[in-house]
């Protein structure tokens, strides 16, 4: 699915129990150079909260930024919560950071997190996948200028 | 004497009379053999060392039932569950380590530390950690005015549950972990400490989280000392304690390991008399009871070998600072709650990119060439930016650096 030039509204999130705002801080300056309009909700999201916001904002792509070591389990419940509501339930969402407490990726969990819907996991925090990502949603060219091979 | 009788402040202080500098983990874990190994470890590490217990995410956030649900599911935890796990099973954990040669502090991070509080003393516990605004800007989206409220009954709580032992550390030293000058941590450890004596705590300590060049950081704990003997009621124990640094850490073992010895060297130096150690698992994960012990051995061999003392480094108008914050701070209202509410929300006190609703968001800081961290904007605060007022725009790619700067220097 290729989203329209015009509309490109980020919605920027950290999870239910992590505090942490350096993550929220940088991606928002990132998503912002890609030329996306962002709203960061900031740490300690409720689901509530992240619902209620996904409706009123009607981002083209959640993104959602753990690295307390709860992001598996938290990233979970946010997701499950947008996929419950019939008028979110086909809005893109990734999730990334530092998501387990080992300090490792893990598939199965990756596997568990995409099959409750979303879209892609950076649970390496990886930057330059996350860039392929956006560019493929938006439907721009790939330009391979500058990218490491 | 049995425990509780000598109190945490009371413990270091006698430690600092010594000579010793006390060392301390930033350590928590939900399982409880982990936790229990961890402060036994602790304990018998070559070092002088108080035990820590630091709370999970989940509890921070008052978030009880998810804490439980981990609990029962076998999901690892961020940290030790104090409130989900029956008092019994904490008085258990403490039991026959903690004493009055090993005081235990809990450290956790909340906005809302009642229950905690709770829960700790009735394990028999009087050491914690926290402040109305430091445990709220850093930690979530509570309003500062309700932090300061719940701070200020916990610390009630916590005086009368645990008459004449009381003991609080305030986290202002810290706030974000790093890109905030010294002056404004220095005000804000000092003004936390005087909200805690206010609100019935006999025993505090201020802190201060090392930052990116040494004689900066000397020059701030000294101010912190200074204002402390001036601003704080003659009757109220006080000591400085000194985090390694809190910022986004080298990530190699070598380059985290020269980092926390530097941080040793600076407790010494500038006089503090308690460091909270890192480990070189920091950059990575939630570090084992092993890499915590060798980061206490490390840091109490490194204190061994630093002399006190030593030459003065120049006043570069630290003290001169924290002071005018704490002033403009204190004569904006008699109640210090409502000073400190009032003075974020005019952007009196303004902490660079903190994304907490009622900070005003308005500076900025940066690290010049010799690593010194300056104001670049002061937004509404009474101070001064060092900075000609033309520091390129903030890009991504340049606060990625910043962050960085300290891991680069160390991991080279
Ligand atoms: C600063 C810091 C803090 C500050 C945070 C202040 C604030 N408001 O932000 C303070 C001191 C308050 C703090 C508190 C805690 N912290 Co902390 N903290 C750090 C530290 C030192 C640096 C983090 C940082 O600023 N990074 C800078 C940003 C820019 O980088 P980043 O967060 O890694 O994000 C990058 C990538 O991950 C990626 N990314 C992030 N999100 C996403 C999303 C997508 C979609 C993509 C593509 C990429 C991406 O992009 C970023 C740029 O590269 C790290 C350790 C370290 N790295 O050295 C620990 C660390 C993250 N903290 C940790 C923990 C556990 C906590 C606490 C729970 C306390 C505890 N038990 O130890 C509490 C949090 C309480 C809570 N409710 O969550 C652990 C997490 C462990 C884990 N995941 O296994 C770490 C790793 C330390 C450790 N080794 O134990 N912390």
């Amino acid at each position: 699915m290729a989203l329209s030039q015009a509309a490109r509204k980020v919605l920027l999130t950290g999870t239910v129990s992590d505090s942490h705002t350096w993550n929220l801080v940088f991606l928002e300056l990132f998503l912002t150079e890609q030329g996306y309009a962002v709203d960061n909700l900031g740490p300690c999201v409720p689901v509530e909260l992240l619902v209620r916001r996904c409706r009123a904002y009607a981002p083209d792509l959640v993104v959602v930024s753990s690295v307390n070591g709860h992001g598996y389990a938290d990233g979970l419940a946010a997701v499950t919560a947008l996929r419950a509501e019939p008028d979110l339930a086909d809005v893109p969402v990734v999730i990334g950071g530092n998501l387990g407490l080992d300090g490792r990726d893990d598939a199965h969990r990756r596997a568990r997190l995409r099959a409750a819907g979303y879209q892609a996991v950076f649970d390496d925090g990886d930057l330059l996948a996350f860039e392929r990502y956006l560019t493929v949603l938006t439907g721009q060219p790939r330009t391979p200028v500058g990218r490491p091979a | 004497m049995s425990a509780g009788q000598v109190s945490f402040g009371r413990f270091v202080a006698d430690c600092a009379a010594a000579g010793r500098l006390v060392v301390q983990p930033r350590m928590g874990f939900g399982d409880l053999r982990r936790m229990r190994a961890g402060l036994e470890r602790t304990r018998f590490a070559a070092a002088t060392t108080v035990g820590t217990v630091t709370i999970d995410s989940y509890t921070r956030v008052g978030a009880h039932a998810a804490a439980r649900r981990a609990l029962a599911e076998g999901t690892a935890l961020n940290g030790y569950p104090i409130v989900a796990y029956p008092q019994e099973t904490t008085r258990a954990l403490l039991d026959g380590v903690r004493d009055d040669t090993f005081p235990v502090q809990v450290r956790h991070g909340s906005s809302r530390p009642e229950s905690i509080i709770r829960a700790l003393t009735a394990a028999g516990l009087d050491a914690t950690e926290g402040g109305p605004v430091s445990y709220c800007l850093p930690y979530g989206r509570t309003p500062l005015r309700e932090s300061v409220r719940h701070w200020a009954r916990g610390c009630e709580l916590l005086a009368e549950r645990a008459p004449g032992t009381a003991h609080v550390e305030s986290f202002g030293g810290c706030l974000l972990g790093q890109l905030c000058p010294p002056g404004l941590l220095v005000a804000i450890s000092l003004l936390e400490a005087l909200f805690f004596a206010r609100h019935g705590i006999g025993s505090v300590s201020l802190s201060y989280a090392q930052q990116t060049n040494p004689d900066q950081d000397a020059e701030a704990v000294r101010a912190l000392r200074r204002l402390a003997g001036e601003f704080l009621p003659a009757h109220v124990d006080r000591h400085v304690v000194l985090y390694t640094y809190m910022g986004v850490f080298p990530t190699t073992v070598g380059g985290a390991r020269r980092l926390l010895e530097a941080s040793a060297r600076l407790a010494v130096r500038a006089g503090a008399q308690r460091l909270i150690v890192k480990t070189s698992a920091e950059a990575h994960r939630i570090p084992t009871v092993e890499e915590n012990v060798r980061a206490l051995e490390t840091a109490a061999a490194t204190a061994e070998a630093t002399d006190t003392g030593g030459p003065e480094a120049p006043d570069t108008g630290v003290y001169a600072e924290a002071r005018a914050l704490v002033e403009a701070v204190l004569d904006l209202d008699v109640e210090l709650g409502r000073a400190l509410h009032a003075a974020f929300r005019r952007g009196l006190l303004d902490v660079p990119y903190c994304l907490h609703p009622d900070n005003a968001g308005q500076s900025r800081s940066w690290i010049d060439d010799s690593g010194w961290l300056r104001w670049s904007a002061v937004g509404r605060m009474p101070i001064r930016a060092a900075a000609p007022g033309d520091r390129p725009a903030m890009t991504s790619t340049r606060l990625l650096a910043a962050l960085h700067t300290v891991a680069r220097r160390y991991d080279h």
